[in-house]
């Protein structure tokens, strides 16, 4: 075995080891242990704990992909993935937690006095997270494969009986301490390549300040403009200023990305899980600190990956690497398939351009950069054995959480909430067990047997998370009148119309020809794409809500008075007791 | 109780539009619409817009959530509403 394979298979098992220590010392007693935790954590660590759930595969591996090939129109990325905790923090988290209930659905339940509500609540939030897990199963999968060279299945087999151990035995709790532990070990694997190759390029171990300094080759240049310089001439758009579709888009595609981060189920549920609504403003806070050493970070690495990259393909102006002397890294990931040359003028040699016709580079998958990016700047191999343990970690915590937050929306929502109300709780509990079984398995059936639509998944899962939860939460907070029927209204016109836009022009089901519209962009509703529609599914929700309740009339008193109870931290009936 | 109850919330809604406002100017504002203008300054190797877009947006935003949450504190003694 190679030196490399021994370091990747001794810092992902030795982290599996650590996940699986510590679920044994959580596992969870109760209904309140398993949903929430006992409600008991301390503000910094929920704040890490939040940071890996909501950093998955796609902040991990993706982003700085994507922020690589897109430049700055990758910005809609780290803005809305940001930004959506603004909107959390202030207008979600604090009001919920004084509520005190255990899930989402629970929450609408409550406060639109209705079992459809809550219903229709929980078919969004499967729906929503449904979506989002597949691409986790395969972030594992692929990170299996690759790194240790076992069959993707295999891979996927391992992951989720990993998953399986710590989150059917530990619930929140066990989820909670493996999130924290897995955090530390995804924002290592992360940062620390980031810091050599900002070394490595212009001296400054600091990847933020890294970015905006001169190359360290002794030109004086500015790595930004030499970027630019880089990718213009081989046809590109500039990296600074290159748009991702219009501005109408991107201002779109940002807003979806925000409301559909505060209104993801999985990340909510975790502000249940602290003492108080202090604490639940707090965690915030600290959750976006965690978050945003990761997101501060990507832009450097995306930039410094595309800079490795050209370089690598071309060392100084028209001399192109002979594809005979390719780099180890090149042929390793030219065996998954992810990288793909192709001579077509027979020289012998690479090139690479933005022209479809004489470019001999005709696969760059996006997902390879972060991952390559270590074996490209020729880092030691202790360092890209942590990013293979980092990918893992990112991928595992956050299918946790999603595991969490559909298992306990059957258990807890509908069972206990709905269908069958005389559920004891130790019933209750074993039968959230039974849930997230299944869930696991059926998430993993996804991921072995993605269907068409997986690649668009997560973006969509946004759309669909922007759409239908967080207006129906917004309003129920801040409006005391919003009524139950509007709501229910509100929901279903938002996440219909959402769907239907990318149905129309990705195909029903994502059945490709089916497409009434066509996937082009001359179609779209002023150039809007369809990952970028959950902003007007969301207005459109809002504004059914509004029109119904004036029809149908305002809320009871008692819901108003409801209300009024959880827009204040102290006094009323603190409703957690109830459990 | 009540007049205690809609004030708290008034100056709790005052807070929130604040903060959105400068959400809405660092990211929408600078990073998206006004992004060109500001590409014509410079911050070292950035252009300043971009910069916004990339960096500047994310560290305002996480200064605008604790900054909530210590207004929210204060006024939580304020009214006599603090856990």
């Amino acid at each position: 075995m190679d030196e490399l394979k021994l370091y990747t298979y001794i810092a992902v098992f030795g982290s599996f080891g650590m996940y699986f220590a510590i679920a044994w010392w959580a596992r969870a007693g109760s209904t309140k242990e398993f949903y929430v935790a006992g409600g008991g954590i301390g503000p910094l660590q929920n704040g890490m704990a939040i940071a890996a759930d909501w950093m998955s595969a796609a902040s991990f591996i993706s982003m700085a992909g994507l922020i690589a090939f897109l430049g700055y129109g990758g910005s809609v990325f780290l803005m809305g993935w940001t930004g959506g905790y603004v909107l959390l923090a202030m207008l979600l988290a604090p009001y919920m937690r004084k509520h005190g209930k255990f899930t989402v659905p629970e929450f609408i339940g409550d406060r639109y006095y209705s079992k459809t509500a809550r219903i229709v609540a929980v078919a969004c939030l499967i729906i929503a997270s449904l979506t989002y897990i597949i691409g986790q199963m395969k972030g594992v999968g692929v990170a299996f494969s690759r790194f240790l060279e076992v069959d993707y299945g295999l891979g996927l087999g391992i992951g989720m009986a990993v998953v399986w151990v710590y989150a059917v035995l530990g619930g929140m709790k066990g989820i909670t301490y493996t999130q924290i532990a897995q955090y530390v070990v995804l924002i290592f694997a992360y940062t620390i390549p980031a810091i050599f190759i900002s070394m490595q390029l212009t001296g400054n171990p600091i990847p933020q300040l890294g970015l905006g300094s001169t190359l360290a080759d002794g030109s004086g240049v500015y790595l930004l403009d030499k970027l630019d310089l880089v990718v213009t001439e081989l046809g590109f758009k500039e990296y600074t200023t290159g748009q991702l579709g219009n501005n109408a888009n991107m201002i779109a595609y940002t807003l979806s990305l925000m409301i559909g981060t505060a209104g993801l189920p999985h990340v909510i549920m975790r502000f249940f899980t602290v003492a108080s609504v202090k604490a639940a403003r707090s965690s915030a806070g600290y959750a976006l600190v965690f978050i945003a050493l990761l997101y501060t970070v990507a832009p450097a690495v995306g930039a410094m990956a595309r800079l490795n990259l050209m370089h690598t393909i071309e060392p100084a102006a028209g001399e192109n690497l002979v594809y005979a002397e390719r780099p180890q890294w090149f042929k390793d990931w030219e065996k998954t398939g992810l990288l793909k040359f192709e001579d077509k003028n027979g020289d012998g040699k690479i090139q690479y351009s933005a022209d479809k016709v004489t470019n001999e580079m005709v696969k760059v998958d996006r997902d390879i950069m972060v991952l390559a990016n270590p074996a490209i700047a020729n880092l030691p191999n202790w360092v890209i054995a942590l990013v293979a343990a980092g990918g893992l970690a990112a991928a595992l915590s956050t299918a946790a959480g999603l595991l969490l937050a559909i298992s306990s929306s059957v258990s807890h929502d509908l069972m206990k909430g709905v269908f069958t109300p005389d559920l004891s709780e130790k019933n209750e509990l074993l039968a959230s067990r039974i849930v997230m079984t299944l869930a696991i398995l059926v998430s993993g059936y996804l991921g072995l047997n993605p269907p068409g639509f997986a690649a668009g998944t997560v973006a969509l899962a946004f759309g669909l998370a922007a759409s239908s939860i967080f207006p129906a939460l917004m309003m129920g907070i801040f409006s005391r009148k919003i009524s139950g029927p509007a709501a229910v209204w509100g929901m279903c016109s938002g996440i219909g119309i959402t769907m239907l836009y990318v149905f129309m022009h990705k195909g029903i089901m994502f059945i490709p020809g089916t497409s009434f519209l066509g996937g082009l962009e001359p179609n779209w509703f002023f150039g809007i794409s369809p990952n970028a529609f959950g902003a007007v599914g969301a207005v459109v929700n809002f504004a059914v809500a509004f029109a119904v309740c004036r029809v149908t009339g305002p809320a009871p008193i008692e819901i108003q008075k409801m209300v009024d109870n959880f827009r204040t931290p102290a006094g009323g009936v603190n409703v957690a007791q109830d459990h | 109780m009540v007049e205690n109850h809609s004030s708290y919330w008034q100056e709790n809604l005052r807070i929130i539009s604040k903060c959105l406002i400068i959400w809405f100017i660092v990211s929408y504002g600078f990073g998206l619409v006004l992004v060109e203008p500001l590409n014509e300054i410079r911050l070292g190797g950035y252009k300043l817009g971009f910069w916004f877009a990339q960096q500047g947006s994310i560290v305002t935003f996480v200064a605008l959530v604790f900054w909530y949450s210590f207004k929210m504190n204060r006024l939580d003694k304020k009214y006599g509403v603090e856990e």
